[in-house]
C-alpha cells in the first residue's frame, strides 16, 4: 500500500477495500438474497418454473453459513498460517448457544408439553441448570453466541500462542480439543441433549420457524453475515494487521525481531475466526433445525480444511467458492450415489493438496494469465489458447 | 551497576545523552541509560545444550557507537551469543545487560527489538510474500501493538522515511516487487534496510555479506562505517578482507568463551588465535 | 470326638468298600413325606456314612431312588432294582416300586450335600471344584463334613477353602466364640463375598444389633476392614493391568506413528486405517483358516502377524510413493492429504467387508486368564497382548538402532542433503521407512482385533488417542513414545474407576492441551539448536 492521505475515515477505507466490480458483484449478490429469492419463493406459485423451493432455500441457506466459515478458516490458515481442526467446535457452540434459545421458545408444546425442554423431561430434572437460566431471551442467547466461544477461543488461543506451540502440533491440539467438546457434549448430563442434542424447534422470535416468511429472513440474514464477514476479512488483510499476520506465517521470528508481539496478533486473529464460526452456527441451526454433538467431530472440522484448500487459500473469494462447490457435490453425491462420495471427498483432499496449492480461484488466475499470455504472443492462436482454457 | 552511584562522563556524541545522563541522573528502568558508554554488558553466560557447552562464561562488552566484529570458528558459539541477546535463548546463568539498566534476560524477544536491539539472521529473513516496500513498512519504528495495526494508515513522514531508505539499500526501482524475487545480495541489503527502519541502538549482523559480489560486499562495509557512531554495531563474520575493511576492535570466540580481543592485526598475531584456526 | 470320627472316616476311605451296608433306618427317613425330615436325613446319612453315601444321593438326584414297602431302593438301567443299603442287586425287582419325589429344597440340600462329599475324592481337581462350590453354599450343618475334609486335606490352597468355608458356617453357630473365631478367620479372605457375609454383622436390624455379641460385632468391623484394603489392593492392581493393557494398545498404536510423524515428521492422519488394514487382515486370515485349515483354526492369529504387517506395509509403501513423497516439508498439506487417504481406505473397507463390523474370535489358547487373587483375573488376550507389544517394541528398537536400514532412517532424517550426498539412497530410505511404520501400524491391527470391534470404522477411534502419544511423548523418541502411553494408559484406567470413562477421557485430553502448554516439546524434548524452525 502507497502512503495515502491520513486520516481518511473508517468507513470510507472499508468501502475502498473492494475494487468496482467486486462491489457489482457484491451487490448482484444481496440483490439476489434480499429481494429475488424472496420473491421467487413466496410471491411466485409453487408450479412456476421459477420459483425456489423450500429444499433450495435450506441447502443454499445452510451453505452461506458454510461459506462463513469458511472466510473465518481461511483469514486464520490463508492468512495466518495457522490450520485449526477445531472450527467446528466454535461452529457448534454457537448453534448450541442459539439452540437453548429455541428450545425454550418452544414452550410446553414439547411432547411432555412441560416447561423444561424435552430431554430434561426424559432425564427427569425438576429445575434447568444454572448455565440455562436467560436462555430464553433472545439477546441473552445473542450473547452467549458471540461470547461464549470468543471466550473459549481466547483463553485456548492465549495458552497454546503462548507456548509457541504452531504447525500441526497446534493443529492436533486443536483437533484433541473439538474430540474432547464432543465427548462432553453427548453425554446427558452434561445438559445439552446427548446424543440428539436440540432439535423439533417451534419457533424463532414468536414466529413459525418452519413458515416460508421465517426462511426467507434467515436466508437473508446469512446472506448478509456472509457479506458482512467478507468486508470485515477484506479490510483486516488489506489493514497494517493483515500485512502483519501474514508475515507471521512467513516468517514468524522475524516478525519478533521487528518488535511485534505475534502472539496478540495471533490470538485476535483466531478470536475473530471462532467468534465469525459461531455466528454461522447459529444462523444454521434455525435454518437446518437441528444441532447435535457430531457437529464437533474431527471429521466435520477437517472438512472446512477442505472447502477453503478447494476454493483457495489466501484469497477471500476461494473460501466462498469451495464451500460452495464441495458442499454442493456433497449433496448430490449423497442423494445419488451416497457409497461414493467419501471415494470423491478423500480424493478432492488428496488432489487440492497435491495440484491445487492455490485452489480453484489459483487455477483460475493461472489459465487467464496462460490464456493472455498466448494472445500476446501470437494474436492467430488466440482461439486455440482459449479453447485450451476452455477445456481444461 | 547502579549507575546512579557513579559520577558519569558526558559523552562527546549528544546523541548517546538524551533523556539520561547528567551527574547524579536519575535510574529510569526500561529506558537506555549509556552513561557509562557502554550499550551492552554480557557477564558469564552460559548455555548449555543436553550437555554440549554453546557459550561457556562468555563475557564481553560493546561501547555505544562501537563497530565490534566477531570472529570464530564453526561451533564457536557466535550465533548462540546473538540468540542470547536477543532474548531468543535463555542463558542457564549470567546475565545481559543493555545500557546500564536494561535486564535483557527479563524481556521477549519482541521488547528486546523494541528498546532497540535490531538482528539480521545469517540466512536473510524476509517477507517474501510482500512487496519490498511492505518489507520497510512492517520494520518501521512505531507502536506495534495490535489495536494500532488495525487502523493503521501511513503519513507521509513514513512514507518519506521509507523512500530514503529504499534509496540507501539501492532498491528504490523494486520497491514494489515481491521480497522473495528479489537476489540473494539484495535480499540482504533488504534485511538491513528493515533493521535501520527499526532505528535500533544496537545491530547484531550475522555474516551480512554472504552471497554477496565483491563490490555488494564493499558498499556493505562503507554503510555500516556510516552508521557506526550513530549506532553501535556487532557483526559476525568469516570474512577476513571484511573485517579487515571495518576497522574496529575483532573479539575472537572459541568454544563458547572470548579467546582474544583487539584490532585485527594484534588478534591474527595472536598464538592461540592461529592454533585454533590452523588446528591443533 | 471329632478327631474320632475323622479317624473312622480315614479307615472308611482307606477300605472303600462298596459292599459296606448302611444303617437302613438311615435310609428311610429319605423317603419321609416332610421335607424338613428328609434334608435331616440327607446330613445324617452324610455325617455317618460318607463314603456310602454318595450312589444313594446321586440316585436321590438324578430321580432313581424309589421306596418299595419299607425298604429303599435304587433303580438301574434296563429296569434292574438294587438294594440302597446294601447296593446289592434284587432279584426278582420287588412290586409297588414308588418313586420317591423331590422338591426344590431339597434338591439344594442334595447339590450341597453331594459337593461337600465330593470334598474326599481322591483326585484334587475334584476336590478343587467342590471346596469352591461348598464356599458358595455353606451352613452351620456341614461343620463335621468340613472338620473331616480339613483333618485330612494336604493341598494348601483347598485347606484355605476349606477353612474359609468353615468359619462362613461357624458364623451360623449360636455359641458366640465359635462365632468369634470364625469372623477372625474370615478376615484373612480376600474373596468380595466373604465381606458380603460379614458386613450383615455390623449392622442394625430395626432397633437390635443383627450379631448380639459385641466382641463378634468388632471383630466382624475389623475384620470387613482389612478384607477391603486386600479387595482395593487386588482392585488398584487390576486397575494396573487393565491401564498396562490399554496402554500397550495405544503404543502398538503409537509406535508407527512414532517412526512417521516422530523420526519423518510426516503427520499421517490415515495412520488409524492402517490399524484397521492389520485387523481385517486378522479376520481374513480367520476366514482362510476355517475354509481351508479348520484343523489349524486357532493358529490363525499366528499368520495374521505376518500378513497384517506386509499388508500394512504394503499400503503404506503406496500411500508415501502417490501422495506423500510429494509433500514432504508441508506438513499441514500432507495432514490433509492423509486424512483424504483415510477417507478413501474406510469407504475401500466399507465396499468390500461392509458398513457393520466383523467378528473376529480369539483363538482358544488365548481364552481364559490367570487368577492372581479372587477378584483378579487377567485375561490371557491382555497378557498377551502386552507381551506382544514388547516384542515390537523391542524388535523396533533393533531395526533403528542396529539395522543398516535403521542408520540410513537415522541420517536421512538428521541431514537430508548431506545423507544423500554420502549415497543414502534417501528416496528409497523414505518409501521404506514409512512402510515400516504403517507395517507396525499394521501390527497393532492384529493385536486390536483381538479385543476390540473390527469394522471400517475403528481407525478413527484411536487416531486422537496415538497421537496424543507422540505429542505427549515428544517427537523423535522411542522411550518417549513408551513413557506416554504407559502412562496414559494406566492413569486413563485409573480415573475411570472414579470418574468413568468418558469424563476420564476428557480430563485426560485437557491434561495433556495443559501439559503442552508448559512443555511443548513432550516429555522427552531435544534441547539444542535444530529444535527450532
Amino acid at each position: 500500500m502507497r502512503p495515502s492521505p491520513a486520516r481518511t475515515p473508517f468507513i470510507v477505507r472499508l468501502g475502498s477495500s473492494f475494487d468496482a466490480r467486486s462491489w457489482r458483484l457484491i451487490g448482484l449478490f444481496a440483490a439476489f438474497a434480499l429481494i429475488a429469492v424472496p420473491v421467487m419463493h413466496l410471491a411466485l406459485p409453487a408450479d412456476h418454473p421459477l420459483h425456489l423451493s423450500t429444499w433450495f432455500i435450506t441447502l443454499v441457506g445452510k451453505i452461506l453459513c458454510y461459506a462463513i466459515v469458511a472466510v473465518a478458516m481461511d483469514l486464520i490458515w490463508g492468512y495466518g498460517g495457522i490450520l485449526s481442526l477445531g472450527h467446528g467446535l466454535f461452529f457448534a457452540l454457537g448453534g448450541y448457544g442459539f439452540g437453548m434459545y429455541l428450545m425454550r421458545q418452544i414452550g410446553r408444546d414439547g411432547s411432555y408439553q412441560s416447561d423444561l425442554p424435552d430431554f430434561m423431561v426424559f432425564l427427569d430434572w425438576k429445575e434447568l441448570p444454572w448455565f440455562w437460566i436467560g436462555s430464553d431471551s433472545f439477546l441473552w442467547a445473542v450473547l452467549l453466541v458471540l461470547v461464549v466461544p470468543a471466550l473459549i477461543a481466547f483463553v485456548f488461543g492465549y495458552f497454546a500462542f503462548r507456548s509457541r506451540i504452531k504447525g500441526v502440533y497446534f493443529s492436533i491440539i486443536t483437533q484433541a480439543l473439538t474430540y474432547a467438546a464432543m465427548l462432553l457434549f453427548f453425554r446427558n448430563e452434561t445438559g445439552f441433549g446427548g446424543n440428539n442434542g436440540f432439535t423439533d424447534f417451534k419457533r424463532i422470535l414468536g414466529h413459525p420457524i418452519t413458515a416460508p416468511e421465517t426462511r426467507v429472513v434467515l436466508f437473508a440474514l446469512s446472506a448478509l453475515a456472509l457479506i458482512g464477514t467478507l468486508l470485515l476479512a477484506r479490510y483486516l488483510v488489506r489493514s497494517k494487521f493483515g500485512r502483519v499476520l501474514t508475515a507471521i506465517r512467513d516468517a514468524e521470528s522475524r516478525v519478533m525481531f521487528i518488535g511485534y508481539n505475534p502472539l496478540w496478533y495471533k490470538l485476535c486473529a483466531w478470536t475473530l475466526s471462532a467468534v465469525l464460526c459461531a455466528i454461522a452456527g447459529a444462523l444454521y441451526v434455525p435454518q437446518v433445525g437441528i444441532i447435535n454433538p457430531s457437529e464437533m467431530s474431527v471429521a466435520n472440522s477437517i472438512e472446512i480444511a477442505i472447502w477453503v484448500a478447494v476454493g483457495g487459500r489466501g484469497t477471500l473469494i476461494g473460501p466462498v467458492i469451495g464451500a460452495f462447490l464441495v458442499n454442493l457435490a456433497k449433496s448430490w453425491f449423497t442423494v445419488s450415489f451416497p457409497e461414493y462420495w467419501l471415494f470423491f471427498l478423500g480424493t478432492l483432499f488428496i488432489v487440492a493438496t497435491l495440484y491445487l496449492p492455490q485452489g480453484v480461484v489459483g487455477l483460475w488466475a493461472r489459465l487467464r494469465a496462460g490464456r493472455r499470455r498466448g494472445e500476446g504472443a501470437a494474436a492467430g492462436t488466440t482461439t486455440a489458447a482459449a479453447a485450451k482454457g476452455a477445456g481444461a | 551497576m547502579n549507575a546512579a552511584d557513579l559520577p558519569a562522563t558526558n559523552g562527546d556524541n549528544p546523541d548517546w545523552d538524551s533523556g539520561t545522563a547528567e551527574l547524579g541522573h536519575i535510574l529510569m528502568p526500561g529506558q537506555l541509560d549509556l552513561s557509562h558508554k557502554v550499550i551492552l554488558y554480557l557477564e558469564d553466560i552460559t548455555v548449555s545444550f543436553d550437555g554440549f557447552r554453546a557459550l561457556n562464561k562468555l563475557s564481553l562488552t560493546i561501547d555505544a557507537g562501537e563497530l565490534r566484529c566477531i570472529i570464530g570458528p564453526n561451533g564457536a558459539g557466535k550465533t548462540t551469543m546473538m540468540d542470547v541477546i536477543t532474548g531468543k535463548t535463555r542463558p542457564d546463568e549470567g546475565t545481559v545487560f543493555f545500557g546500564q539498566t536494561i535486564d535483557l534476560t527479563r524481556l521477549s524477544e519482541p521488547e528486546i527489538a523494541h528498546i532497540g536491539v535490531g538482528r539480521k539472521f545469517q540466512k536473510p529473513t524476509i517477507f517474501e510474500n510482500h512487496t519490498v516496500f511492505e518489507n520497510l513498512e512492517l520494520a518501521m519504528k512505531t507502536d506495534k501493538r495490535v489495536w494500532r495495526s488495525l487502523f493503521a494508515t501511513l503519513d507521509s513522514a513514513a512514507g518519506d522515511r521509507i523512500a530514503e531508505t529504499l534509496q540507501l539499500i539501492r532498491l528504490a526501482a523494486d520497491a514494489d516487487r515481491l521480497a522473495g524475487l528479489l537476489s540473494h545480495g539484495q535480499k540482504q541489503w533488504l534485511e538491513i534496510g528493515m533493521l535501520l527502519m527499526q532505528e535500533p541502538k544496537l545491530l547484531l549482523l550475522d555474516e551480512p555479506v554472504a552471497g554477496m559480489t565483491d563490490e555488494e560486499t564493499e558498499r556493505t562495509g562503507e554503510l555500516f562505517l556510516s552508521l557506526a557512531g550513530r549506532h553501535s554495531l556487532v557483526v559476525v563474520e568469516h570474512d577476513m578482507a571484511f573485517v579487515k575493511q571495518l576497522g574496529g576492535r575483532v573479539t575472537v570466540l572459541h568454544e563458547g568463551s572470548v579467546l582474544a580481543e583487539g584490532s585485527l592485526e594484534e588478534v591474527q598475531a595472536d598464538q592461540r588465535v592461529i592454533e585454533v584456526y590452523l588446528g591443533r | 470326638m471329632y478327631t474320632l470320627r475323622s479317624l473312622l472316616a480315614i479307615c472308611l476311605l482307606g477300605i472303600s468298600c462298596a459292599q459296606a451296608a448302611i444303617d437302613p433306618a438311615l435310609l428311610r427317613p429319605l423317603a419321609d413325606d416332610d421335607s424338613d425330615r428328609r434334608i435331616a436325613a440327607i446330613a445324617a446319612l452324610v455325617e455317618a456314612a460318607p463314603e456310602e453315601a454318595q450312589p444313594v444321593l446321586q440316585a436321590m438326584a438324578g430321580d432313581s431312588l424309589a421306596l418299595a414297602g419299607e425298604r429303599v431302593v435304587v433303580l438301574g438301567a434296563g429296569g434292574r432294582v438294587f438294594d440302597a443299603a446294601s447296593n446289592r442287586e434284587l432279584t426278582p425287582p420287588p412290586a409297588g416300586i414308588e418313586t420317591i419325589g423331590i422338591n426344590n429344597r431339597v434338591r439344594r440340600e442334595l447339590a450341597s450335600a453331594l459337593a461337600a462329599l465330593r470334598l474326599f475324592s481322591a483326585e484334587r481337581e475334584v476336590r478343587w471344584q467342590a471346596a469352591q462350590e461348598v464356599n458358595q453354599n455353606v451352613d452351620a450343618r456341614m461343620l463335621p463334613l468340613l472338620d473331616r475334609a480339613l483333618a485330612v486335606e494336604k493341598d494348601p490352597k483347598i485347606r484355605d477353602r476349606l477353612q474359609l468355608a468353615h468359619a462362613q458356617a461357624s458364623l451360623g453357630s449360636t455359641d458366640a466364640a465359635v462365632r468369634l473365631a470364625a469372623v477372625k478367620t474370615l478376615g484373612e479372605s480376600s474373596d468380595p463375598r466373604v465381606r458380603q457375609l460379614l458386613l450383615p454383622l455390623t449392622e442394625k436390624q430395626g432397633d437390635s444389633w443383627r450379631e448380639a455379641d459385641s466382641a463378634v460385632r468388632a471383630a466382624a468391623g475389623t475384620s470387613i476392614r482389612s478384607i477391603e484394603q486386600r479387595l482395593a489392593w487386588a482392585d488398584n492392581l487390576g486397575r494396573a493391568f487393565t491401564g498396562l493393557s490399554l496402554g500397550s494398545i495405544l503404543l502398538l498404536a503409537a509406535l508407527g506413528l512414532a517412526i512417521t510423524y516422530g523420526v519423518m515428521g510426516v503427520i499421517n492422519m490415515a495412520h488409524g486405517e492402517l490399524l484397521m488394514v492389520g485387523a481385517y487382515s486378522a479376520w481374513a486370515m480367520q476366514s482362510v483358516f476355517r475354509t481351508h485349515l479348520s484343523g489349524a483354526l486357532d493358529w490363525y492369529l499366528l499368520a495374521a502377524i505376518p500378513v497384517g504387517f506386509l499388508s500394512a506395509a504394503l499400503v503404506g509403501v503406496l500411500m508415501e510413493r502417490i501422495v506423500i513423497r510429494h509433500l514432504y516439508g508441508r506438513p499441514l498439506e500432507t495432514l490433509l492429504a492423509t486424512w483424504g487417504i483415510s477417507l478413501f481406505l474406510m469407504q475401500v473397507a466399507r465396499t468390500l467387508f461392509g458398513a457393520q463390523n466383523v467378528e473376529v474370535a480369539n483363538p482358544s489358547w488365548m481364552a481364559g486368564g490367570v487368577e492372581l487373587l479372587p477378584n483378579l483375573l487377567l485375561p490371557w488376550n491382555r497378557i498377551i497382548i502386552v507381551a506382544f507389544s514388547i516384542a515390537v517394541l523391542i524388535a523396533m528398537w533393533a531395526i533403528l538402532n542396529l539395522s543398516r536400514l535403521g542408520m540410513f532412517v537415522r541420517a536421512v532424517t538428521q541431514n537430508r542433503p548431506m545423507a544423500g550426498c554420502v549415497g543414502v539412497p534417501t528416496g528409497r530410505v523414505d518409501t521404506l521407512a514409512f512402510g515400516l511404520g504403517a507395517g507396525i501400524a499394521g501390527l497393532g491391527g492384529v493385536a486390536l482385533s483381538q479385543i476390540a470391534n473390527v469394522g471400517p470404522d475403528m481407525g478413527q477411534g484411536y487416531i486422537v488417542d496415538s497421537f496424543m502419544v507422540v505429542v505427549l511423548g515428544g517427537v523423535g523418541q522411542l522411550a518417549g513414545a513408551v513413557w506416554a502411553a504407559l502412562g496414559l494408559g494406566v492413569f486413563t484406567k485409573f480415573l475411570e474407576g472414579w470418574t468413568g470413562a468418558v469424563v476420564a477421557k476428557i480430563v485426560v485430553l485437557v491434561l495433556i492441551i495443559v501439559f503442552i502448554q508448559k512443555r511443548p516439546q513432550g516429555l522427552f524434548a531435544l534441547k539444542g539448536r535444530f529444535v527450532e524452525s
